[in-house]
């Protein structure tokens, strides 16, 4: 196959105009088409039909049939046939009837305000301080990145051992007895400050890649109009990085609509730390089996991200145009 | 004690050991599915419910031949249907837990009423003890308390009803139990809700705190040397006329699958584990239960299992500990969550009974 060029991202082609990616003018489609042999096109097959087959295997049909059960109330004995449709009656008992639900939305908005207002920028900020050529450069992203790599569970044991209230080390430092977990109207805070702990290295990284990648000429010719370093970066870096910050508004919203290992490690998602996708695992998973409640639930969470997931998808698709 | 049981029973015993939280929470799956001739379990209403549900053996030919067993035991060992499914091991009482070197040294006596009790949490305060530990971070810990104040109020068959859905919760005897437990509140350890059982079982072991209302197994918290300095009380009596002698005492014990493989052979075996021989040798591995049979030898009990044995064996009325005795969806997904709220602000305790009352409603009406 030949090579096709591709230009940095945000660099201006030679029709002057910034681009995802650029092509020369290619040769016809067809031509190129005609060079797969019949076992480059099986190989092709297999390899797109068995994720395809997997995806919709295991996310799809069980996604629709969350949709589907969430009408019924079903205890998840005995065949299909023993279930009951109900209709609604699942999502008014969710809104009128479930105390826990409207606290897990507050919580869930609350943590998607402060990963957007506080995580991310900081995780933007520092991924611009790293851009540069510092010393210890490699030192710093490992140790900000280090919280993603360990597993939430484990996070959660560390921050166990910051938080307990008898024998962690900030009431032993601080010299107050705050009940950090325990405590309704302070768990929440302290659990976003572990979440945020990780999220931030996580979007440092992304962004990092994304700054790399951003021409360095664009920067020099910034630098030669006389920009300060602050004016360089919102008037020519950020807006050309636009792929990237949508990524990372995706990303952010999606991890704190997920938002599920650390409160559910601490305590089940209760007692101040509730949160939608732990009701669900609350109801489905386990003895308690509200198969239909549960899935209204899931629904519920389904809805919201379908919210978000369109607008991103209309906005690329917009871009593509 | 399997392999001994399979040999006393002639079968050749495989066992499959699963980690205890995995089993219970897929255990509709593991039912419907290709679950083990035999399997541990407890008595309660989710044994009913899956005798209901025609998931589980009917074992009563069993029972035509098991001695020792009482008849609470058996009656706790029934389906609805008024055929056996259940075959008893072992089983702990709850009572409220202190350390006799620490009643012996401030001169407490064992309160027999709750005026007494409450005098006694008073007198510790002014030692500087936390009269009662309380813990409820995980959400069941706190049911205990709930259990026993409504038996000693409202009576056994009251506190039965209500698990099963018959009685209301904004019945004004459920506000009664609520509102003395209210007036417990300020002997009870503060910060419960942040809390773990073994954590305020540690507080006991520390002589941090007075007493405290759990099952036997706090007993694991307590190292070796002082499992000795152990003591407990049945929960004090609060209406004369209903006494004292109910009480939670979960039962383990097993069942069988519903189209076991070896038919025969597995009630061979459940036949051999009713025995007196296979819970000895049960409890010698886990001190902190007790055999459930009257025929077991108790020689090698210490005195703690001794008196849990004779406080289990005077009680007229077991229960099973709240999350055993009504449906599992109702006690995870309703009463942790309302107890929790109400320890948070028990002055809300009436719109709290009557989200309860609202979601019962809704969860009992389902099947």
């Amino acid at each position: 196959m030949t090579d096709l060029p591709t230009v940095p991202v945000g660099a201006p082609t030679e029709s002057g105009a910034p681009g995802l990616r650029a092509r020369r003018p290619a040769r016809p489609r067809r031509s190129r088409a005609h060079r797969l042999s019949r076992t480059d096109k099986a190989v092709l097959t297999v390899m797109v039909a068995v994720p395809t087959a997997l995806v919709v295997g295991l996310v799809w049909l069980p996604a629709i049939a969350t949709v589907i059960l969430s009408f019924s109330n079903w205890d998840g004995i005995g065949g299909l046939g023993t279930i009951h449709w109900i209709g609604f009656e699942n999502y008014q008992n969710v809104v009128t009837n479930y105390p826990p639900f409207k606290p897990a939305i507050e919580h869930n908005v609350i943590w998607l305000a402060v990963m957007f207002l506080l995580a991310t920028p900081l995780g933007m900020f520092l991924a611009v301080l790293l851009d540069r050529q510092l010393r210890a450069s490699a030192f710093y992203q490992a140790s900000f990145f280090l919280p993603v790599v360990l597993s939430l569970a484990l996070l959660g044991f560390i921050w166990q051992l910051i938080y307990s209230s008898d024998q962690g080390l900030l009431n032993n430092v601080l010299g107050t007895k705050v009940d950090w977990y325990g405590d309704p109207s302070v768990n929440l805070w302290a659990v976003l400050v572990a979440a945020s702990w990780r999220h931030t290295g996580y979007i440092m990284l992304l962004y990092l890649a994304g700054l790399k990648a951003v021409d360095p000429s664009l920067r020099e010719a910034a630098q030669m109009d006389g920009a300060s370093e602050r004016r360089a970066f919102f008037s020519v870096v950020f807006p050309v990085m636009r792929p990237v910050n949508v990524i990372i508004l995706v990303v952010t919203v999606i991890e704190s609509l997920r938002a599920f290992d650390l409160v559910w490690v601490i305590n089940k998602g209760r007692n101040g730390l509730e949160l939608i996708s732990a009701l669900v695992t609350n109801n489905v998973v386990g003895e308690a089996s509200r198969i239909g409640f549960g899935s209204a639930l899931a629904t519920i969470m389904l809805v919201i991200s379908l919210v978000f997931i369109t607008i991103y998808l209309a906005t690329v698709m917009r871009e593509d145009t | 004690m399997l392999a001994n049981a399979g040999k006393a029973a002639g079968v050749d015993v495989k066992v499959n050991t699963v980690d205890h939280n995995t089993f219970q929470e897929n255990i509709n799956n593991y039912l419907q599915g290709k679950p083990d001739d035999v399997f541990t379990w407890f008595a309660g209403y989710r044994m009913q419910f899956f005798a209901e549900k025609g998931l589980i053996g009917d074992v009563s030919d069993v029972w035509q031949n098991i001695t020792g067993m009482s008849d609470a035991l058996k009656t706790a060992s029934t389906g609805a249907d008024g055929k056996q499914y259940f075959v008893p091991l072992t089983n702990y009482p709850w009572a409220v837990f202190y350390r006799k070197s620490v009643f012996a040294e401030k001169g407490y006596q064992v309160p027999k009423t709750l005026d007494e009790f409450k005098t006694l949490g008073t007198q510790m305060k002014k030692d500087g003890l936390v009269p009662i530990a309380f813990a409820d971070k995980d959400g069941w810990p706190a049911f205990g308390t709930f259990d026993i104040l409504n038996m000693r109020i409202n009576g056994y068959q009251f506190h039965l009803d209500l698990m099963a859905g018959k009685e209301a919760w904004t019945d004004p005897k459920v506000k009664t139990v609520f509102d003395t437990w209210q007036g417990l509140l300020p002997l009870h350890q503060e910060g419960s809700l942040g809390r773990t059982w073994q954590e305020a079982a540690q507080s006991l072991q520390k002589k941090e705190a007075g007493t405290y209302l759990l099952g036997m197994f706090v007993g694991q918290q307590f190292p070796t040397e002082e499992q000795a300095d152990l003591d407990f009380f049945p929960f004090p009596e609060i209406d004369s006329n209903i006494g004292a002698d109910a009480l939670d005492a979960p039962i383990d014990g097993f069942l069988m699958a519903k189209k076991p493989r070896n038919e025969a052979g597995a009630k061979k075996l459940l036949a051999a584990l009713a025995k007196p021989a296979a819970e000895q040798d049960y409890v010698t591995s886990d001190p902190t239960v007790i055999a459930v049979s009257s025929e077991a030898d108790t020689s090698k009990y210490s005195t703690l299992q001794l008196k849990g044995v004779e406080l289990v064996k005077n009680a007229k009325s077991i229960a099973q500990f709240l999350d055993r005795d009504t449906r599992p969806d109702f006690s995870s997904t309703v009463m942790i969550p309302s107890i929790q709220a109400w320890i948070k602000s028990p002055g809300d305790v009436d719109s709290i009974l009557k989200d309860i009352e609202s979601q019962k409603k809704t969860i009992f009406a389902s099947q």
